[in-house]
């Protein structure tokens, strides 16, 4: 423990965060969250560094989620990449294909109601750097979730690493029949544009796709919900 | 042959981890490992998820999958593919060679050169030449 705290102030990673350092959430963020996550954009953006990080980036959270998620998900922390982060540390062989080793996997902070909602303000505060996020780069079209499906799961295939529906599709990344509810359009649209701009080195490819193909993604993404085709 | 393989993967994968906590970076490929550190690294980082733990197309992702992914340790079935076509299909993806949508294209993600390494880390692990 001492260990990675060190290794995480030599890597810039322990830092003064850029919100009020006098709020409640800002103290809990402080004691509760940053020897996990990234609450000021690190120095070093290597993929040693993404092997090194326990959780998720939250130093643009502000840009990233949807607050009334934040608040309900602290409270009741559940995962969201069915092969947690970084899958390869929480992955095993088997006589079939590789299986998530349960063992491997702790449970997230939970907190109280209170705590959740002042946390959910702090992490709200973080928007990361300027043009991380190509604000209203999402158009909001609807689209036909029959059309939005064949992109997903046939000709774009993002399918192989994502489920769209509960227990279909791959685990190494996050499940997106919660991404409506977790994730602002803009941002599920920039990452998908390129992840490596957000989360540099990330197991997520680049793919270029065209500008309809971003729309129509993003929308079919933000359509779909966890009750959808179960 | 491919039991042994088997058994000798997990060794390259807390090779890696040690890796990890070390912070040592991609070291010259020794007679000993035809391969650097860094395609290691970026084998676990990205190709696992599809192409396993154990190299056999097995990954965590294939499942589900239409098409499942290729055997890294199939000397035979690797054997046959050229290193052009290995570097062209890690670069821009299965489409380009006519072959599945499931293989993305990672040219965005790894440079010519960490592509260049992993196709020697791909020979290493299939065992079946160099591939020229």
């Amino acid at each position: 423990m001492k260990l990675s705290f060190l290794a995480a102030l030599a890597m810039g990673l322990v830092a003064a965060p850029a919100f009020a350092a006098d709020s409640v959430g800002a103290g809990i963020l402080k004691s509760q969250c940053i020897s996990c996550h990234a609450v000021v954009k690190p120095d070093n953006a290597s993929l040693d560094r993404l092997w090194e990080r326990k959780g998720p980036d939250l130093y643009y959270a502000g840009s990233k989620f949807n607050r009334p998620w934040l608040e309900k998900w602290l409270q009741n922390p559940v995962r969201i990449r069915p092969a947690g982060e970084l899958y390869t540390k929480h992955i095993k062989g088997s006589d079939k294909e590789d299986v998530v080793d349960e063992s491997t996997m702790a449970a997230h902070v939970k907190l109280s109601q209170a705590d959740a909602e002042a946390v959910a303000e702090a992490l709200m505060a973080l928007t990361g750097p300027a043009g991380l996020v190509s604000k209203g780069a999402f158009k909001g079209d609807k689209v036909s979730m029959s059309m939005g499906a064949m992109f997903f799961n046939k000709l774009r295939g993002c399918a192989a690493c994502h489920q769209a529906k509960p227990g279909t599709g791959g685990s190494s990344g996050p499940e997106l029949y919660t991404a409506a509810e977790r994730l602002q359009p803009d941002y599920l649209y920039s990452y998908i544009k390129n992840p490596q701009a957000i989360d540099p080195h990330i197991w997520m490819p680049t793919l270029n796709l065209a500008e309809p193909d971003l729309q129509r993604l993003t929308g079919y993404i933000l359509q779909l919900s966890a009750s959808e085709g179960k | 042959m491919k039991m042994n393989f088997g058994q000798r993967v997990p060794a390259f994968l807390r090779a890696g981890l040690l890796m990890a906590s070390c912070f040592v970076f991609s070291g010259p490929a020794s007679a000993d490992e035809p391969y650097t550190q860094g395609a290691l690294r970026n084998y676990n980082t990205y190709c696992v998820q599809c192409h396993g733990i154990n190299r056999n197309g097995r990954g965590i992702n294939s499942r589900d999958m239409s098409v499942q992914p290729r055997d890294h340790s199939d000397a035979k079935g690797m054997g046959d593919i050229p290193n052009e076509e290995i570097f062209h299909v890690i670069k821009d993806g299965g489409l380009a060679v006519n072959k599945s949508v499931l293989m993305p294209a990672w040219g965005n993600v790894m440079n010519d050169e960490e592509i260049k390494e992993l196709v020697a880390y791909l020979r290493f692990v299939c065992n079946c030449g160099s591939g020229k």
